[in-house]
Order: C-alpha cells, then sequence, then structure tokens
C-alpha cells in the first residue's frame, strides 16, 4: 500500500479518524465497566464498615449521613443499626499527616464512643514501615478503648500508643485520622 | 528473522530493561513485590500487543507528519481500556499499582516499539514482538519483584517464610536501584559469554 502522503487533508483526516475510532472504543468499555467499578467499590466500602462496627442488619451505605469536622471539612457517618436500635457508627474518616499523602481509614464505635475497630482503606506510606499500621500488632491497641480516656497520641507525644518502629510520622498520622473521626462524632452530638 | 528469533530477542538480547533500559520508571517503582511487578508487566504486555497491531495495521494510512500523535492516540486509549478493566475486575491489583497503570502512556518501551518497529513491519511480526517485547519486560519486572520482596520482607508472591523483617531497603527506592543494577551487570555477564 502506498504511503499516504503528508498534506493537510489526509493529516486532519487521519487524525479525526483515529480519534473517533479510539473514542468509540473507550465508550464501549466503559459502559462495560461502568457497573463492576461501582459495585466493587461499594463492596469494598460495606466490607469496612463490617470489619469496623458490630454486627447490624440495615443498609448503613443508605442512611449515611455528614457531619462537619473540627476543620471546616466534613466526614461521611454511616450508621450500624440493629432492628431499631443505632450500635454503631463507622466514619470514613482521613488525614493529611501521612508519610507521603493522604490516608483514609474507616473507624467504627459504639454508641459511648468506644473504638471496635479500625480499617485503613487507602495510603502511600513506606512498603514494609508505614504499612504495618495496617496490621492487627498495631492497630489492635486501639480496640475496645474509648478515646475519652485513652488519649490518642504515640509515646513521643505523651500518649499511651505504641509507635511503629522506624514509622512514628505514620502512626501519629493513624492517631490524628482516628481523633478526628472521635471528635467529629463527639461533636456532632450523636448518640 | 525468524518469527521465534523475533519472540525470544525481548528476553535477553533486546530485553527492553535489562539491555535497552528503557521504561526504568515504573521498573523501579512498581517492583517492590513479585505480584505487583507481575501485574504491571501484563498490563503493559497487552498494552504494548494491541498498539503494536493497530499501529502496523494502521501504518500505511497514517501520514508521517502526523504519526507521533496518532501513536499517542493509540497507545493511549489501550491504556485507558487496561485502567478501566483492572479497576472493574481486579481492584486489588489496581490499589496497589495507583497511578503507574495510567502512566503506561509515556512508557518509553510502547512508543519505542511503535516508532522503531511496528510502523515499519507487518501485523503479525508486530503482534510477535509486542509480545516477545512485553513479556521480556514481565520477566524483568517479576525477577527484579521476586528478588526485592524475598530480600526486603522475607516472602514471595505474599506468602511469608521468615518470620519478622527481612533488609527493608530493597523495598524502598534505593534497593530498586541496587537490585536493577545488579540484575544489568548479570545479564551483561551472560551475554558477553
Amino acid at each position: 500500500m502506498a504511503k499516504t502522503e503528508s498534506t493537510f487533508k489526509n493529516m486532519v483526516l487521519s487524525l479525526t479518524l483515529i480519534s473517533m475510532g479510539a473514542s468509540a472504543c473507550l465508550g464501549f468499555v466503559y459502559q462495560m465497566t461502568k457497573a463492576p467499578i461501582e459495585l466493587s467499590i461499594l463492596t469494598k466500602k460495606l466490607e469496612a464498615i463490617k470489619q469496623v462496627v458490630p454486627a447490624f442488619d440495615n443498609n448503613p451505605n443508605d442512611e449515611m449521613f455528614r457531619l462537619p469536622s473540627a476543620d471546616g471539612d466534613s466526614l461521611d457517618v454511616f450508621p450500624a443499626k440493629m432492628g431499631s436500635d443505632t450500635v454503631g457508627y463507622a466514619v470514613l474518616t482521613y488525614t493529611k499527616k501521612g508519610f507521603s499523602g493522604n490516608i483514609n481509614m474507616m473507624a467504627g464505635f459504639k454508641t459511648d464512643g468506644t473504638i471496635v475497630n479500625i480499617t485503613v482503606l487507602d495510603h502511600k506510606e513506606t512498603p514494609g514501615l508505614g504499612t504495618k499500621m495496617t496490621e492487627p500488632g498495631f492497630k489492635d491497641q486501639f480496640k475496645d478503648k474509648n478515646p475519652g480516656e485513652f488519649k490518642l497520641k504515640v509515646k513521643k507525644d505523651g500518649g499511651p500508643v505504641d509507635a511503629i518502629t522506624a514509622a512514628t510520622i505514620s502512626s501519629r498520622a493513624f492517631c490524628d485520622a482516628v481523633d478526628r473521626a472521635y471528635n467529629t462524632l463527639q461533636k456532632g452530638g450523636v448518640k | 528473522m525468524s518469527q521465534l528469533q523475533n519472540f525470544t530477542k525481548g528476553f535477553i538480547k533486546e530485553n527492553p530493561i535489562l539491555v535497552l533500559v528503557l521504561g526504568t520508571c515504573p521498573t523501579l517503582a512498581t517492583t517492590s513485590s513479585s505480584m505487583n511487578g507481575l501485574g504491571m508487566g501484563i498490563a503493559t504486555t497487552f498494552v504494548l500487543i494491541g498498539s503494536n497491531v493497530v499501529i502496523s495495521m494502521l501504518s500505511g494510512v497514517i501520514p508521517d507528519k502526523v504519526r507521533i500523535p496518532a501513536f499517542v492516540v493509540i497507545i493511549a486509549s489501550f491504556v485507558t481500556i487496561v485502567d478501566l478493566l483492572m479497576q472493574a475486575y481486579v481492584p486489588s491489583l489496581y490499589e496497589k499499582l495507583g497511578i503507574f497503570i495510567p502512566l503506561i502512556v509515556v512508557n518509553c518501551i510502547v512508543l519505542g516499539r511503535a516508532e522503531a518497529y511496528a510502523c515499519k513491519n507487518s501485523v503479525l511480526s508486530s503482534l510477535v514482538d509486542g509480545a516477545g517485547m512485553g513479556l521480556g519486560f514481565t520477566m524483568a519486572l517479576g525477577i527484579l519483584g521476586a528478588f526485592r520482596e524475598i530480600v526486603g520482607s522475607g516472602a514471595i508472591f505474599g506468602y511469608k517464610f521468615i518470620k519478622g523483617d527481612g533488609i527493608l531497603v530493597f523495598i524502598l527506592a534505593p534497593g530498586a536501584f541496587i537490585a536493577l543494577g545488579y540484575l544489568i551487570a548479570l545479564v551483561n555477564r551472560i551475554k558477553r559469554n
């Protein structure tokens, strides 16, 4: 096949056609993957909620509400209910104090503010160091503690939390996110 | 050159990472574990095969002066397809590789093969070339990832075989450079003999 000459008309025409073809393909793939992507995001969220609050039988995602946090932002709160009684709250919280970038976490509290469990949703901490915050060895020390009396500070800062060796910044960030969730929930007066 | 030679050249003789030393950015960044390295390699292989085939099919129609933008549009489309597919069907791997999936667009291996090979050769040869180069890339990333995971965290494919930590520096960025350097030295040694 003879090579198409680089005239203005040919160049415009070929680029337009290629772009149109590419857009059509992308549109098709987008339509195809839209539902699975939404589903996987929702499953992940529900899975995280399930891990951090006591057993529930409602759909916390449908009853989600927002509470303003101290620094002018707002956090998503997912109430977990058994029958008509609220058994706990899962708070989608974050911190900007991570070693590299934001950390998003789901923190679960009982109605009196006691921490049930915490799970890290996404982070960019150093593998092998900061990533240990996602492991039970570190985060289990928060279980069944009430931040009212259990100060969310690492030992270096005068608190009771055992920081991860060589990852004090990540440990501090973890505390910061849980603290934000707790304070927001308390200030919101949710009982 | 036979198709077999064409296929195998990507593994040692013209390995994109170990010999051509192209695309080192994703190589260094994503090989902190064997699984991540392989995942990145496979994603890149898919893009390479796809873009090589389409570009060699269209090479007669694309005018020379606009070939680079045309290639970039084609490559970017394949990358977005991989991005969406991974997000939908392997969300856990997608999360780990994160920004490096969209960045396959600017991986020099992909554009390099399009420019140096696909636009001058037949569709079949380009397909074989893409597959060989992609698998060579995957192999290099897999070896590098496995090595760093074994030494750095005492595990392979997430399965821990020693208690405690390994030599942490191998999980971090400097370890990537050290490991890649030694791997390239080893390949050079093999090639010389």
